[in-house]
């Protein structure tokens, strides 16, 4: 899957993409998906926003707003932080790389 | 009341698994996440459907409760030890809902299910049963749960605490950031509410910040101590999380958690409302 573009998230129906900022993305670590890991979803400020678990297939989502958020992503094996603009609504994606 | 009386570290769950009278109990948003691995040993509580009355919208009522640990298997004389995801926010509402039926052995494992797996602890998928018993609780404690009118009541007089992250207290997000946003009520905040995140009464791992960290960061924030204080979130869960801090960390008397919350009170006709942005 290297360098292929991480497929849009299953969304449930009721997601209106026109009004709904998704950030979503996928952890992976040395080119493998990592499941079960914390990723947090920081404010411009760097508060607390969301926090989810990878699904099996490292995938994450959240449902923010416009502006600039941080992704801060914690597991037993690593951690990673990184920098989102989410311009407007719509799909964004951010892929996190544990170290 | 001490922090050992009502928080345990993972390390003494772990020697503590086998124990006899202590039941682990695993309260999650998403209990799928039970299924896929759990502290061994612990039963399950779907914070919705176990204790969440199906059509009105209210806790299930005392012969509810009763019915519901008698067949968990959850005896009177148990320590109950309540552990989840979303960083225990479950857990500490499950907490303060055993409080509120006047079961007094029930304690939070410190950094709920996310410190035990960044730790790398046993999971379990096997199924746990244990023999029913004949649970009896009390009345409802209403010191520790609040209404909306005393809510609106409040408005001014009393500590209101906001524990919501920012963008939901200013009106910018209607949800946490893990749920979609379209929602009915209006966004914003009770007006002369603090917004102080339930984060940061914890770190990183998901375990409590220490007593003198907590209450500096409630004095800091404006935290009136002379004061009865209201804690309210979104659906009442991540305000049980600033509870527990409050009320059974830092010992602070007269403290209660709003239920209906943000859900409640942004659907009221004509009360006020603050909104930043």
């Amino acid at each position: 899957m290297c360098g292929a573009p991480a497929q849009a998230p299953e969304l449930p129906a009721y997601v209106d993409v026109t009004k709904e900022t998704v950030i979503y993305g996928v952890v992976s670590r040395d080119g493998a998906p990592v499941p079960a890991a914390y990723v947090r979803l920081l404010d411009a400020s760097g508060e607390f926003t969301a926090e989810v678990v990878t699904s099996a297939t490292g995938d994450f989502r959240f449902y923010a707003a416009s502006g600039r958020w941080t992704l801060s992503v914690l597991h037993r094996d690593g951690s990673a932080r990184k920098e989102v603009d989410a311009a407007g609504p719509g799909l964004v994606e951010a892929l996190v790389v544990l170290s | 009341m001490s922090r050992a009386d009502v928080l345990v570290s993972a390390d003494w769950a772990e020697e503590n698994l086998n124990t006899p009278g202590v039941v682990f109990v695993e309260v999650d948003e998403d209990t799928t996440a039970y299924d896929g691995g759990h502290i061994p040993g612990a039963v399950k509580l779907d914070w919705k459907t176990d204790l969440q009355d199906p059509v009105v919208r209210d806790f299930v009522n005392k012969d509810q409760f009763e019915k519901l640990l008698s067949e968990k298997g959850i005896g009177n004389e148990d320590t109950v030890i309540l552990y989840g995801g979303n960083n225990n926010w479950f857990a500490a509402y499950a907490y303060w809902y055993f409080k509120l039926f006047g079961h007094d052995r029930v304690k939070l494992l410190d950094g709920g299910r996310k410190k035990w797996e960044l730790d790398g602890r046993e999971l379990s998928k096997d199924t746990v049963s244990r023999p029913a018993t004949a649970y009896t609780a009390k009345d409802q404690d209403t010191s520790i749960r609040a209404f909306r009118d005393e809510v609106i009541a409040a408005i001014g007089k009393k500590n209101l605490i906001d524990v919501r992250s920012p963008d939901e207290f200013v009106g910018r997000l209607l949800a946490p950031a893990h749920l979609p946003q379209e929602q009915a009520q209006r966004a914003g905040h009770i007006p002369t509410a603090l917004n102080i995140p339930w984060s940061k009464a914890a770190n990183e791992d998901g375990t409590f910040k220490s007593d003198d960290d907590l209450r500096k960061l409630y004095a800091d924030a404006g935290l009136d101590e002379s004061k009865d204080t209201i804690a309210y979130c979104r659906i009442g869960e991540r305000s049980s999380h600033t509870w527990f801090a409050l009320h059974e960390l830092l010992g602070y008397p007269d403290v209660k958690n709003y239920d209906g919350s943000w859900t409640e009170y942004g659907s009221l006709v004509g009360v006020p409302v603050e909104k930043d942005v």
